[in-house]
């Protein structure tokens, strides 16, 4: 799990100044009369990271900071409205690439975050977990289709019996497992985990998370792991991304991130992790609240709440730097306000 | 991980069995014990308006046995026997039990036959509405955009017509432009599908509805990241998952498919006299009423209000059955 990509390698999954907009204008008529102007929800605005092959890449922020969104983009669930997504070097990102899109599709698959949403309700495990078996035509015979699932449900710790039940026999631990054989029927080499644990009990989340680990280790997955829980960031990723309002604020190997933050935002975060020891640290509290994405605030977005923001950063918007392999996007670490 | 996962394997090693037959015996197993089947049978009203809906749809269906003899065999009709009343009555006659008409048919017969086509008529028209709305629906739903755009403003703009206007209409088109003895002959599938089409429009924008909540969830789109083409996602994981209201829409339609084509029967526009339905034989014997013949309209029209009413109460159970907010 921990053992850092090689720097020299290609990266497996490339973003670069990812873009995703949603409309959410006023119907047509309502515009006119109204005189209301076109508005659109900035979900993802200019994102750029690499994945290394056998990582995992962990996004954090905030409720609506457009983590999922991201996801959603790499996946093909979503069009970018612009920027690049390139999967060993190949562009699936636009449009016009479908078909180098269609190509490299069977290398993902997705876990979703309500496992209770996220299986269909009327159909049976065995058909659910087989699903991509047969949308990639992997096996044929509905024996050898059987014995496939049997197998995939031993190795996230079902039974090869639970094939003939119906998700609402099972608990949200055990859905999320057969969402995870779902995902690894497909053979995917790179998985995205959009908040896998959110949805579950503190216990049931950490039988989870080994899984994911295990599962990792054995069969050399790449991850893109969508969190807000910091501490199981912490615990899993290789390396961490910080997002705040559709930017990426900050990226870092995460150990680094953790132990020293470099931008703002980030260090808000970290202060905001409770501990039970009750230590009595000095904390920065996270003051106010995030602002909307359709109308969000002129320069660094993050400078109303920001201790250190100066009229620059109401001005203008920082670009990614690099300190030590760490990315940051911040006006106050390029002046060395914060070091 | 490792040895709970070694432990459950253990426990159930042999591949599960997906048999057709198995599926048919845990179909029913399910099905005895679903919380249908235990509202069904807490609900007396709807066993008996089961029971009667069972009642007419059997002997419907089983018409040439269960009559007492066929009115439209011209060998057993005798003129002799035209307008006789009731057995109970006074110059009842035990062979027909509820009368007979104005060209010697049993009433009871009548009904029996003509129950077939009201019911044969409604169910056909039901299934078409249901296919066209539903396949519609589906479509309105999960492709978005401009295609449902102009399936729902085409919804909008028949909705404005009265359903019966839109029948009539299909079927006046229908006789303009057939030869005589072709709209004969197609009449009955010119009025299933006039009242077919005067129907899809709850059945679309229902499923519609079901299917922009379903094509959200994650089911959905974990198809679509395996890579599933869209006409099989639609079919194999959205259809299964909007029936439910369409089984109470279409119940209750059935009640209302049977009721406007006997309002088209007795306009005079449905099926031909030679074959009559339900509307028919009541637009037949209202021509009898004054002079005293009250029988010939009055069962047919009774065995109607009461086969509507069975259908809808039967809807009204099944629409409080599947609905979760009621339970």
């Amino acid at each position: 799990m921990n053992d850092p990509s090689d720097k020299g390698a290609a990266p497996l999954l490339s973003v670069a100044g990812l873009v995703r907009h949603f409309d959410v204008s006023a119907p047509f008529l309502n515009r006119v009369l109204e005189r209301l102007e076109r508005s659109y929800v900035k979900a993802v605005d200019g994102i750029s990271f690499d994945i290394g092959r056998g990582e995992t890449f962990s996004l954090v922020g905030e409720s609506g900071c457009g983590k999922s969104t991201v996801a959603r983009l790499i996946v093909g669930l979503y069009q970018p409205t612009a920027g690049s997504i390139q999967y060993e070097g190949v562009e699936i990102g636009p449009r016009e690439a479908a078909a180098e899109r269609k190509r490299m599709q069977p290398h993902m698959q997705m876990i979703f975050q309500d496992p209770y949403a996220s299986l269909n309700p009327r159909w049976r495990v065995a058909e659910i977990v087989a699903e991509p078996i047969h949308a990639r035509r992997l096996l044929q015979g509905k024996r050898e289709v059987l014995a496939r699932v049997g197998e995939l449900l031993t190795q996230v710790g079902l039974s090869p019996a639970d094939g003939e039940r119906y998700p609402h026999e099972f608990s949200g631990g055990q859905r999320q497992r057969i969402s995870i054989a779902r995902a690894l029927a497909g053979e995917p080499e790179f998985l995205v985990c959009d908040e896998p644990t959110s949805a579950l009990d503190v216990s049931v989340q950490a039988q989870i998370l080994n899984l994911m680990q295990d599962l990792q280790q054995r069969l050399g997955l790449t991850y893109l792991f969508i969190s807000h829980d910091l501490a199981v960031v912490y615990h899993v990723s290789t390396k961490v991304g910080v997002m705040y309002l559709g930017r990426l604020v900050e990226w870092a190997e995460t150990r680094t991130l953790f132990e020293h933050p470099l931008h703002p935002y980030t260090r808000m975060l970290l202060d905001a992790i409770p501990d039970l020891e009750m230590s009595g640290r000095q904390r920065i509290p996270v003051a106010g609240e995030v602002p909307s994405p359709i109308n969000p605030p002129s320069g660094c977005a993050f400078h109303p709440r920001c201790p250190h923001a100066e009229n620059r950063c109401r001005v203008e918007a920082p670009m990614a730097r690099v300190y030590n392999g760490v990315h940051v996007a911040c006006h106050a670490v390029a002046d060395g306000r914060i070091s | 991980m490792a040895v709970e996962a070694a432990a459950m394997a253990e426990r159930g090693g042999e591949v599960p069995d997906l048999s057709l037959w198995r599926r048919t015996i845990d179909l029913l197993q399910r099905a005895r014990d679903s919380d249908i089947w235990y509202s069904f049978k807490r609900s007396p009203i709807t066993i008996v308006a089961a029971a009667v809906t069972a009642v007419i749809i059997l002997s419907a269906l089983f018409a040439s046995w269960v009559a007492p003899h066929n009115p439209f065999d011209l060998a057993t009709i005798d003129l002799m026997n035209a307008s006789i009343p009731p057995a109970w009555m006074a110059d009842g006659d035990t062979r027909f039990l509820l009368g007979t008409d104005d060209q010697g048919r049993g009433i009871l017969s009548t009904i029996i036959f003509g129950a077939r086509i009201s019911l044969g008529v409604g169910f056909a028209s039901v299934v078409f509405a249901l296919i066209v709305g539903v396949g519609l629906g589906l479509i309105s739903g999960y492709v978005g955009g401009t295609v449902d755009a102009v399936i729902m403003r085409i919804a909008d703009i028949q909705l404005s017509f009265p359903a019966i206007l839109l029948a009539l209409l299909v079927d006046g088109v229908a006789r303009g432009l057939l030869p005589r003895e072709t709209h004969d002959e197609l009449a009955i599938y010119v009025l299933v599908f006039s009242i077919g089409i005067s129907g899809w429009v709850q059945y679309a924008r229902t499923v519609r509805g079901s299917t922009l909540v379903e094509k959200n969830k994650e089911y959905v789109q974990a198809a679509r990241v395996i890579g599933r083409p869209a006409i099989l996602i639609i079919l194999r994981h959205v259809l299964p998952n909007v029936m439910g209201p369409v089984m109470v829409i279409a119940t209750i339609h059935l009640a209302l498919a049977i009721i406007t084509e006997a309002t088209l029967s007795f306009l005079g526009v449905g099926v031909s006299p030679t074959e009559p339905s339900l509307g028919t034989l009541i637009n037949v014997g209202q021509d009898y009423l004054f002079s005293g013949e009250w029988w010939i309209a009055l069962f047919p029209g009774a065995v109607l209000a009461i086969l509507v009413l069975a259908v809808n109460l039967l809807g009204d159970w099944l629409r409080d059955a599947l609905n979760p907010k009621l339970r």
